[in-house]
């Protein structure tokens, strides 16, 4: 399952880094008087040069709300998501730049989540990813790694999502799916065997937009599991975590 | 309440969502769309706004090297790999995976010649992270060379297995990191990794503290 959780984060990275591997330069124009060069990508980074108004800046990278610009002069310095955003490209357009919204939130296809929580008294960590059909209707890939007292285990599910009011802040969803759990005890307990079921649940939960690609979720399923001796087994599950879109 | 009403419920709610958001689609009525449709429609030509092509390195990757006091079984070399995500200038999501080769013998073993563990030696975990640049700088090495730097502090959860069990982890920590280049970082982090087990004979929650050099790639 470790090893499962790993490889499945390595695939999710490079979908999130369309840029990796792109070094080219983008040169803009400073138009408002001046922008600002700071010693580095962060809060409290002191200005320690300015540009002028009509002076030109390649822009070499760029490193959460930051961009590592060079002047003609050969000066480099780290400039703001807001300055910059106040430059021109060459042709003399406003410099159009990638700045995450509640609007992109709303209009979101992919989104990859991690959360935390509880399934029958065991500990439950998921990594999920989403594919956004429409702005209400979206299908997730979920697996959890299950920890309890007595056994181990892991999770799969495929989800349905609805989500009736996708532009509210705190939005309510619904889900239907199914999958397997697979659960196998503690070896310092008496042996049993190790089994794999299938899976139905339903769930409601809760997504609020926290800011540029992120989002808070929490959510309840109930899991019925088919199994094979004479009574199905019920599972509650709560959960919260956190989630980013692209 | 019985299993299946509750999830019968449930559904009928699914599906009777599902359908609101079907009626939801106002369509604008035809008589408000010819009234605003301007009279003289001007040939404008609209400009397709491109992003230009910007490298974003908001990913950091991390191979390390350290100890880790596995409790009770004494300081064990550990060695493993991070991934971050850059969420703004002063959040990151991390997760981590490290493990150890065969873990020292605990005093229990060593005093009474006996093999608790058996075959299962190898302490490795995983663990995601959320983790605040808290005191963002610089740091001076002689006259002329100034390099970023940020101490910061992380809290997650993940997995440890160890003595043959999966066990649920806390994990907390702080770290300080030097960038040699804009994109090369050096790392030093102090990690405490919680969890219950009863591999000596007691149910007990143990502290396992890990710390470790690492050397960051940013991408």
């Amino acid at each position: 399952m470790r090893q499962f959780i790993l490889i499945a984060a390595l695939v999710f990275v490079p979908l999130v880094t369309p840029a990796y591997g792109k070094t080219s330069h983008y040169e803009a124009v400073v138009a408002e008087p001046f922008i600002e060069l700071h010693t580095g990508p962060g809060r409290g980074f002191p200005v320690f040069h300015v540009v002028d108004r009509g002076e030109q800046i390649d822009v070499v990278k760029r490193r959460t709300d930051w961009f590592q610009v060079r002047t003609k002069r050969g000066v480099e310095g780290w400039v703001k998501l807001d300055q910059m955003a106040e430059t021109l490209d060459i042709a003399g357009r406003p410099t159009a730049l990638d700045d995450p919204s509640a609007d992109d939130y709303v209009g979101r296809r992919w989104e990859v989540g991690l959360q935390l929580g509880d399934l029958d008294g065991a500990s439950v960590i998921s990594l999920y990813g989403g594919y956004h059909f429409t702005r209400n209707l979206s299908t997730e890939l979920r697996v959890g790694d299950i920890s309890g007292d007595f056994s181990n285990g892991w999770i799969a599910t495929a989800d349905i999502v609805h989500q009736p009011f996708p532009e509210w802040r705190v939005s309510p969803y619904a889900a239907l799916g199914t999958g397997v759990i697979h659960s196998e005890p503690q070896a310092t307990l008496v042996q049993s065997e190790d089994r794999t079921d299938q899976v139905g649940h339903v769930g409601l939960g809760l997504r609020m937009y926290v800011s540029k690609r992120f989002m808070f979720r929490a959510d309840y399923s109930s899991y019925l599991t088919f199994t094979s001796r004479d009574d199905n087994e019920e599972l509650d599950q709560w959960q919260a975590g956190f989630a980013f879109f692209f | 309440m019985a299993s299946g009403l509750r999830i019968l419920l449930l559904t009928g709610l699914v599906a009777a969502t599902a359908g609101c958001s079907l009626f939801g689609r106002d369509n604008p009525p035809m008589e408000d769309a010819a009234a605003s449709a301007p009279v003289i429609s001007p040939e404008v030509e609209r400009r397709s706004i491109t992003t230009p092509k910007i490298d974003t390195e908001d990913f950091q990757i991390t191979g390390f090297v350290g100890l880790i006091s596995v409790e009770d079984f004494g300081s064990n070399t550990v060695y493993g790999a991070r991934i971050a995500y850059h969420v703004s200038e002063s959040f990151f999501l991390e997760g981590s995976y490290g493990e150890t080769g065969d873990v020292d013998r605990s005093s229990v073993e060593v005093l009474d010649n006996i093999d608790l563990l058996g075959d299962d030696r190898k302490y490795s975990y995983y663990d995601l992270a959320l983790g605040w640049n808290v005191l963002p700088g610089e740091v001076f090495i002689g006259k002329n060379h100034a390099f970023n730097s940020a101490l910061y502090v992380l809290g997650g959860a993940g997995n440890t297995s160890f003595a043959g069990e999966d066990l649920f982890t806390l994990t907390f920590g702080a770290g300080y990191r030097v960038l040699a280049t804009d994109s090369i970082a050096l790392r030093f982090d102090v990690r405490d990794h919680l969890f219950d087990n009863d591999v000596t004979g007691e149910d007990k929650t143990t502290h396992n503290i890990e710390f470790n050099l690492g050397l960051s790639w940013f991408f």
